[in-house]
């Protein structure tokens, strides 16, 4: 298999308190030093909780937010490219459907402006070519003509990815893409998306809080914690033997019919602004020791392809 | 469009104001055509003359001109500088907002940093300063009057420009390839104009004051060209002996300013969607009550809530949205009910019918009862409701900011829900209060006591909400989606405090959710929603193991389950009916595999003792 998308070292810093001639205030360290390899065709799954640095690592790699440090690498693409370049390679589907869609433009408008920005292609091309894509994410024509907010949240998830694909990017970041939507729509969804894979080759990075959505569509899953991989191994795996205290934490917190209320761990995310020399779950860990709180475990081969950031990874 | 001109048609003032503006606006228009003297025609022998005498509908000025020629040419003249003011305003201030807002960082930093300046000088001081450097003349006013608005229209549109740059269609349409030219004319500005065009339309009439003041001050419009504020300056020397030469001009004056500012009130209140959804209108304290129908007999006798056969509906216009299509439930003392559904499926409507929360207009209850201990609720004197409401049965919501003020500690808060319902001592009911959090597993509680809820997390929020929900020790909690924007080690820690809660003080609680697996973890008993109404009931284990109606076994197949690993999801195609527009029969039956002729033809009843179906072909037999 081939490489689709390699991270080196990704970093994102966030200045807070700008001020117009002094330096900031201080600094959010939103990702730290990132590593990721996606084989094409494949599915990553990228999971953690809120403010854990998803979306600002998934906006670093459609070219929406200049990466502080670090490489991004997309069919030869880097440093440097604008959204356009990174457009025609790699496109985004986001978490909000209805926010996504300008209010004040129908649903061809919308569909078009990659076909025409991206691809330059005529007016008669532009037509078959959203017909086709329209067809494929089982979209009636006649709705091109309406506005967005005459859509449910479903359908503007469908327009969304719809638009993604006129791009003909091979690439998807799909920001948790059905977080949004009710369960029944929320697996019609999913199927398309699963469809649209098989039929055109596209490799995903499938970013979710929901554990069992990420463990149904992923081949491998990358678990973040504080702005940091801190597992990353293949989904049947990870959830059924982390290796990670932490994922095994989230693990148990899922709510699984049959089983008690699990994953009792207290304490919350670290600040920030201060983050803790050693490991940034040492605060909540049951397994932590003196060297977690002051050496950052690196992340590390464990078993097979199974990596984690530990200094005491668990047993399967 | 229509909307919004039934809107302003339905002010009053409004209409007023257009009607006004509108006849003066005719006038002006038609002035070229009317058979009116010169207005700058002088005849000295004629001054002064009263209104009504010798052929002068107005009278005449100083210099015998006449005076309703001058008015009508003035007013045009008055008219056309500021609606030239407003849109120059408009549009450079919004050039400057929207730049500002769209590219912020220190862009924006250092144009907002000008524009606060400019706003530092008094108004009048600033244009008086402006056409002091330009020299007198109308079109100088002009540029002055416009140049002191610019600072508001750029901020007013920067604010909305901030929004709209970051909601991420703006996004999308970067990686469409789209420039940043294009993506401002074409994204942000369809956007923004409607903000542009209600601040016009509110500060146009303070434009045409501005440069009649101007006009006023000799620094406008020059001698012989008449203005309003000029016609106005002139007749200061005769204002006792010739009082009409500044009362026509000054009414006209008053007229324009207060019909423009009428009808731009007006405008912006219409196109404001907080009116259009009618959430303006202030709400009853309690949900309205329309019964036809005696309250049904008692059926349970155990139940602390019991809920028979409850509607609730919201009338908007012709348009009745059943919401609560007759639902009947029972929840016994110490007892979790789960109530599961996907959203619109008429979950927190039946939990706020409970106790009156249901926003009226444009909520009413139409039917059914809500038994508190064998007490009908529904229809109850407000008084009633309101020393329940809390105190018997209290609520934790999906947003706890929703029941948390954010300008008080959290421990006043708790405080003073203990308070409202206990004579107690301030220092007892803080003690109390801290009781509480402690027992909420809020770490330090008697500092975390201190804090304003913006400074906790969302975890710590919600257990406020829930040691504010348990103040009172009630006998029901009705809690809806307490979990759902919350991480899930966080859901988890949640649950098992309201798992805990419940054993050991015997609280029931009402549990609403769309999660299955909360509910498998957490809930006795549990009912499903379609459509407004309970399709499903029965214990938990039964119901997730063998789901009897259709929906219910189909919805649990779309859910993906931890541990299962990779695998293709069963989807019901299409989507919930709207339930303004229910179908005949079952609901669930445009959606169903199973259904047949049958199912669309009569209504079907919720059958069953304790295991309840409402279907005619159930998965399981419930007998
Ligand atoms: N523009 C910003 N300025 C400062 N901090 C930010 C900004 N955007 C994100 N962050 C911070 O970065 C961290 C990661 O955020 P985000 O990528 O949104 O996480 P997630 O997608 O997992 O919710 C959070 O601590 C968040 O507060
Ligand atoms: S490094 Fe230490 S504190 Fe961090 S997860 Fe591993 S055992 Fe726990
Ligand atoms: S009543 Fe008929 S349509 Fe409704 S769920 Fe049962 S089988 Fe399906
Ligand atoms: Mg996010």
């Amino acid at each position: 298999m081939s490489l689709a998308l390699e991270t080196r070292d990704l970093t994102k810093t966030f200045d807070v308190g700008k001020r117009l001639l002094r330096p900031p205030k201080a600094q959010v360290h939103a990702v730290h030093p990132t590593s990721l390899r996606v084989e094409n065709g494949e599915t990553l799954g990228i999971v953690g909780e809120s403010g854990c640095g998803k979306s600002t690592l998934a906006r670093m790699l459609v070219g929406l937010l200049p990466p502080s440090s670090g490489t991004i690498e997309i069919e030869g693409l880097s440093g440097g490219s604008s959204p356009a370049d990174f457009g025609r390679v790699i496109q985004y589907v986001f978490q909000d459907p209805v926010s996504s869609l300008n209010p004040r433009k129908t649903i061809r408008q919308i569909l078009e402006a990659p076909l025409i920005h991206l691809h330059g292609m005529g007016r008669s091309e532009r037509a078959a070519r959203i017909d086709e894509i329209f067809d494929s994410v089982s979209l009636r024509g006649e709705f091109l003509n309406r506005y967005p907010h005459e859509f449910s949240g479903g359908q503007a998830q469908r327009i969304g990815i719809a638009r993604a694909l006129a791009a003909n990017a091979r690439i998807l970041v799909l920001d948790e893409p059905v977080s949004a939507l009710d369960v029944s729509v929320q697996a019609q969804v999913l199927n398309l998306l699963a469809d649209l894979k098989d039929e055109l080759g596209l490799t995903y990075l499938f970013i979710s809080h929901d554990l069992a959505v990420v463990e149904a569509v992923s081949d491998r899953v990358a678990v973040l914690y504080f702005g940091a991989v801190v597992e990353e191994g293949r989904a049947e795996n990870i959830f059924a033997s982390p290796r990670h205290p932490y994922t095994r934490l989230l693990a148990e917190s899922a709510p699984v019919v049959g089983r008690p209320i699990g994953g009792q761990a207290q304490g919350e995310l670290p600040d920030p602004m201060n983050p803790p020399p050693g490991c940034a779950f040492a605060s909540r860990c049951p397994r932590a020791t003196d060297i977690c709180r002051t050496d950052r475990p690196e992340l590390r081969p464990i078993e097979g392809d199974q990596r984690a950031a530990c200094h005491h990874p668990l047993d399967p | 469009m229509s909307t919004f001109l039934k809107l302003l048609a339905r002010n009053r003032l409004a209409v007023f104001g257009a009607a006004v503006l509108g006849a003066i606006i005719l006038l002006v228009v038609i002035t070229p055509l009317l058979p009116l003297p010169d207005p700058n025609a002088t005849a000295t022998a004629d001054r002064f003359k009263r209104p009504f005498s010798d052929g002068f509908i107005l009278g005449t000025d100083h210099l015998g001109r006449d005076l309703f020629s001058r008015l009508l040419w003035g007013t045009q003249l008055s008219l056309a500088v500021g609606l030239a003011a407003a849109l120059i305003a408009g549009t450079i201030g919004a050039a400057i907002g929207i730049v500002a807002g769209y590219f912020g960082g220190r862009i924006d930093n250092v144009i907002m940093r000008a524009i606060d300046m400019l706003m530092a000088f008094p108004y009048i001081l600033l244009a008086l300063a402006i056409v002091a450097a330009l020299g007198p003349g109308l079109l100088n006013a002009l540029y002055a009057v416009a140049a002191v608005n610019i600072p508001f229209f750029a901020r007013n549109v920067r604010g909305v420009t901030v929004s709209i740059a970051h909601k991420e269609f703006v996004d999308a349409a970067r990686l469409s390839g789209m420039g940043h030219l294009r993506i401002i004319t074409t994204e942000i500005l369809p956007n923004v104009l409607p903000v542009v065009v209600i601040a016009m339309s509110t500060t146009i009439g303070w434009m045409i004051l501005e440069t009649a003041g101007l006009s006023f001050l000799g620094l406008g419009s020059q001698p012989p060209q008449a203005d309003l504020g000029s016609m106005l300056g002139e007749a200061r020397a005769a204002m006792i002996t010739a009082p009409h030469t500044s009362i026509v001009p000054g009414v006209m004056i008053l007229l324009i300013v207060m019909s423009v500012n009428l009808l731009g009130d007006g405008v912006r209140d219409a196109l404001d969607p907080r009116l259009r959804s009618g959430a303006l209108s202030r709400p009853m304290a309690a949900t309205l009550v329309r019964r036809d129908e005696t309250p049904p007999e008692k059926t349970d006798t155990k139940a602390v809530l019991s809920l028979e056969n409850l509607e609730t509906r919201f009338e908007v216009g012709a348009r009745i949205y059943r919401a609560v299509g007759g639902v009947s439930l029972a929840i016994q003392p110490g007892e979790c009910v789960g109530l599961i559904g996907e959203s619109g499926s008429g979950k927190s409507v039946t939990a706020l019918s409970v106790m009156g929360l249901v926003a009226s207009p444009p909520g009413v209850v139409t039917g059914g009862a809500v038994r508190l201990n064998g007490q009908d609720l529904i229809g109850a004197p407000y008084a009633r409701l309101r020393a329940l409401r809390g105190d018997r049965v209290a609520y934790i919501f999906q947003d706890p900011l929703s029941t948390l003020h954010p300008l008080y500690r959290v421990g006043d808060q708790l405080t003073e829900a203990i308070r409202v319902h206990h004579r107690i001592s301030r220092d007892a009911a803080h003690e109390r209060a801290v009781k509480l959090l402690e027992d909420v597993h809020i770490p330090n509680a008697r500092a975390r006591a201190r804090s304003y809820p913006h400074e906790l997390s969302g975890g710590m929020r919600q257990r406020v909400a829930i040691a504010m929900a348990l103040a009172n020790e009630p006998e029901v909690i009705i809690a809806d989606e307490p979990t759902t924007a919350l991480d899930v080690t966080v859901q988890a820690q949640i649950l098992k405090l309201l798992d805990n809660l419940r054993r050991d003080r015997g609280v029931s609680i009402l549990f609403i959710t769309h999660d299955f697996g909360v509910v498998g973890q957490l809930c006795d008993r549990v009912a499903v929603m379609y459509a407004g109404r309970i399709v499903e009931e029965g214990t938990t284990a039964e119901v997730l193991d063998a789901p009897a109606h259709p929906y219910t076994k189909r919805l649990i197949a779309c859910v993906p389950e931890l541990g299962a690993g990779r695998r293709e999801l069963h989807a019901i195609p299409g989507l919930p009916p709207a339930v303004d527009q229910l179908p005949h029969g079952c609901a669930f039956a445009p959606r169903c595999h199973k259904a047949t002729g049958l199912c669309a033809t009569s209504d079907i009843p919720l059958d069953g003792r304790k295991r309840k179906v409402r279907c005619i072909l159930p998965e399981e037999d419930v007998a």
